[in-house]
């Protein structure tokens, strides 16, 4: 059984970001950046996976410029068989619905059985490409993953949920498409020897014309600006003014 | 009455306020990877970047949070150790066929400053079991290397180099003809077998007692250096005895012991390379040695930059942040430059010893000399941006100065490598 995981290329998570001068968005010239923390759980889930005996092949796929090759030889450090790198020539117009046109293409040719991701990117918390591709493939789905079980005769995919009023365990017909949280599990380091076979495993290049997939920008960011700076707080006399402001201004209770 | 309230308050406010910021010291990153990431990606090819990321992501996560409780109980972690060996770190430069990574040394150089950024004193040992790795792996014969390697790659078994005695530091091997304090330790050969005994101690050795291998460097032949041989001793051989710990300024998280053999008998099967090259193996091992220092002395720096900078920035006198003073910046500015000048030094003599240029060792001295000074000085002026601050272990600051401070004096003095320089220039056509 083949796995394919997809993966972004985002500011590191450690990184406190600045806004760039026009406002156009975040500052990443300067910046170092990291494969996204949920796509890095991904990986680790799908290699764990192929340990397990399960899958056969981890395919690790990501969009964008040059650069994402080095986040695709992350993933091929950690473990995974080979990679795929969608070119294209401008990473800002990949919104989600663009991602998720073209993991349906690349799935078509692929053909795997499971399709994992991080559950969001941590640079526009969309939420919204492993919902969306799932769609368009009318695959089964399941999101904010905390535990994920193939059963033995690999035709279905046992699911913990991490949802608002608790964990729901839910049972997917392969092939599914499953997003990762933060307690699926701990990534692994890549270690030396890896991050060297890494080089000697291929990296397929394809544009989307090829997939022919046509990306439109059908999101356009206006601005971007930081957050307002927090307000000095408010010093109350009584007891009373504090309830009298929790109750009418913070609206508590 | 009141004076004493008011004073005790801004007290406790200041403590406070130290602890939440120290917190926030120890575990952010982000300037780091805003500064020392960029300076040299340009250089770096991509495996090094990833050799980086991962060397500072296991640091991050493994020797920073713990570094200061490791120094504060003399604490040997063996584990993280271990763990930092099953990511490949034990053996770095050793041949693939008994578990080692065949790097060169500008990536080893990359890995340890990465590392000696979360904590200098761990990361310096395991600089030093890489070095007996490495010298095991070049002068050992087919059943040396199969027998210790995959152990010792692992970090199975550990490993101390032993050639510094309480009588022979800097002159190791009395470079002059006469009149000099010699190798003390002598190894005799046993009657009626090819086996030697070993009597004599060394002094101020990483790992001792801790270690399961020790590689004696003992006289025995004739006066000088080719009258040197190499042995690996191995613990719990009779006669292999250790003193206590030394309580030690810095590098608290390593045991520092002398090693002491009384007629220990080594079989000729544990000489390390032939008989009278031990002083070649020597020497060998401490140009590597030295770039490995140097770069833990830049890892370590880059820290107390890193963390004088946060601190200075967010520190208010006089109205404003402290880095709105201009000397505060020209001190920052001036410390980047004297660690940015380090790094470039210590990966040129990786290089030249990775080319095997005959001015390796004149690079690699020059490297140490100039890199263990500078770095010192960084950390030492970090301690003096944290104004009291710095001075309290609540900080990290003073460990590093602590920790860097010996770095100027092991692999050989930064007086002997003024030596070992002019020896090199005497030598130019």
């Amino acid at each position: 059984m083949k796995v394919m995981v997809a993966v972004k290329r985002v500011v590191d998570y450690a990184v406190k970001v600045r806004i760039k001068a026009d406002k156009s968005g975040v500052e990443t010239s300067n910046t170092k950046m990291s494969m996204n923390p949920f796509c890095e759980i991904a990986v680790e889930e799908a290699l764990r996976i192929k340990e397990a005996g399960r899958a056969s092949e981890v395919v690790v796929v990501s969009m964008g410029g040059e650069q994402c090759v080095e986040t695709i030889r992350t993933g091929l450090a950690m473990g995974a068989d080979r990679g795929l790198h969608v070119i294209t020539q401008d990473s800002s117009s990949l919104f989600p619905l663009a991602v998720a046109k073209l993991l349906q293409a690349l799935v078509s040719s692929e053909q795997p059985r499971l399709l994992l991701l991080g559950k969001q990117a941590i640079d526009d918390d969309c939420n919204q490409t492993g919902q969306m591709v799932a769609g368009l493939l009318g695959w089964p789905q399941a999101t904010f993953a905390s535990k994920v079980s193939i059963s033995d005769d690999k035709e279905s995919v046992c699911v913990e949920r991490e949802v608002d009023g608790g964990i729901e365990t839910i049972q997917l017909q392969l092939p599914a498409v499953v997003t990762a949280d933060l307690r699926l599990n701990t990534p692994r380091y890549a270690t030396l020897p890896n991050i060297m076979k890494a080089k000697k495993k291929s990296i397929q290049r394809v544009t989307p014309e090829e997939l022919n997939v046509v990306i439109g920008s059908d999101l356009e960011v206006l601005e971007v600006t930081e957050p307002p700076k927090r307000k000095a707080g408010v010093m109350v006399a009584s007891v009373d003014e504090l309830l009298d402001k929790l109750k009418n201004e913070a609206r508590v209770f | 009455m009141a004076l004493a309230t008011r004073s005790s308050f801004r007290t406790l406010k200041a403590i406070r306020g130290a602890h939440s910021f120290c917190k926030h010291a120890t575990s952010s990153g982000s300037s780091s990877d805003r500064v020392s990431s960029l300076w040299d990606e340009h250089r770096l090819t991509a495996d090094q970047l990833h050799f980086r990321a991962l060397a500072t992501d296991f640091a991050k996560k493994e020797l920073l949070p713990n570094g200061a409780q490791w120094d504060c109980d003399k604490y040997f972690p063996v584990e993280v150790l271990r763990k930092a060996a099953g990511l490949g770190f034990g053996g770095m430069f050793c041949a693939e066929d008994v578990g080692g990574s065949r790097l060169n040394r500008v990536d080893g150089a990359v890995i340890f400053e990465a590392l000696a950024y979360g904590d200098v004193s761990t990361t310096a040992y395991l600089t030093i079991h890489n070095m007996c790795c490495s010298l095991i792996d070049r002068y050992g014969n087919d059943q040396q290397r199969n027998h210790w390697l995959p152990k010792l790659i692992q970090m199975e078994f550990f490993s101390s180099y032993c050639l510094t005695e309480p009588s022979s530091g800097s002159d190791a091997a009395s470079l002059q003809a006469k009149n000099y304090y010699q190798l003390q330790t002598t190894a005799r050969q046993a009657h009626g077998s090819s086996d030697y005994i070993l009597n004599g101690s060394k002094a101020f050795i990483s790992g001792g007692s801790v270690s399961d291998l020790y590689l004696v460097m003992a006289r025995t032949g004739a006066l000088g250096p080719k009258g040197i041989s190499c042995f690996l001793l191995e613990k719990g051989m009779p006669g292999l005895s250790f003193g206590r710990p030394e309580d030690k300024l810095g590098w608290r998280s390593q045991p520092t012991t002398s090693v002491v053999m009384e007629e220990v008998r080594v079989p000729s099967a544990n000489m390390l390379g032939r008989e009278g090259q031990g002083f070649a193996i020597a020497m060998a091992g401490l140009d590597g040695g030295r770039i490995n220092i140097a770069s833990c002395s830049c890892g370590g720096a880059q820290f107390c930059l890193d963390t004088a900078q946060e601190y200075a920035s967010t520190r208010k006198q006089f109205g404003k942040a402290i880095t709105e003073f201009q000397s505060t910046q020209f001190k920052l500015a001036d410390m980047q430059t004297a660690l940015h000048a380090s790094r470039l030094m210590v990966s040129n003599a990786a290089a030249a010893l990775d080319a095997g240029s005959p001015k390796a060792s004149a690079c690699a001295a020059m490297a140490k000399r100039f890199a263990t000074d500078a770095c010192f000085n960084i950390a030492n002026d970090a301690l003096q941006l944290h104004g009291g601050y710095g001075y309290l272990k609540d900080y990290p600051v003073e460990r590093y100065l602590r920790d860097l401070r010996v770095h100027t004096i092991l692999e050989g003095t930064n007086e002997i490598m003024r030596v070992v320089l002019f020896r090199h220039m005497l030598q130019q056509p």
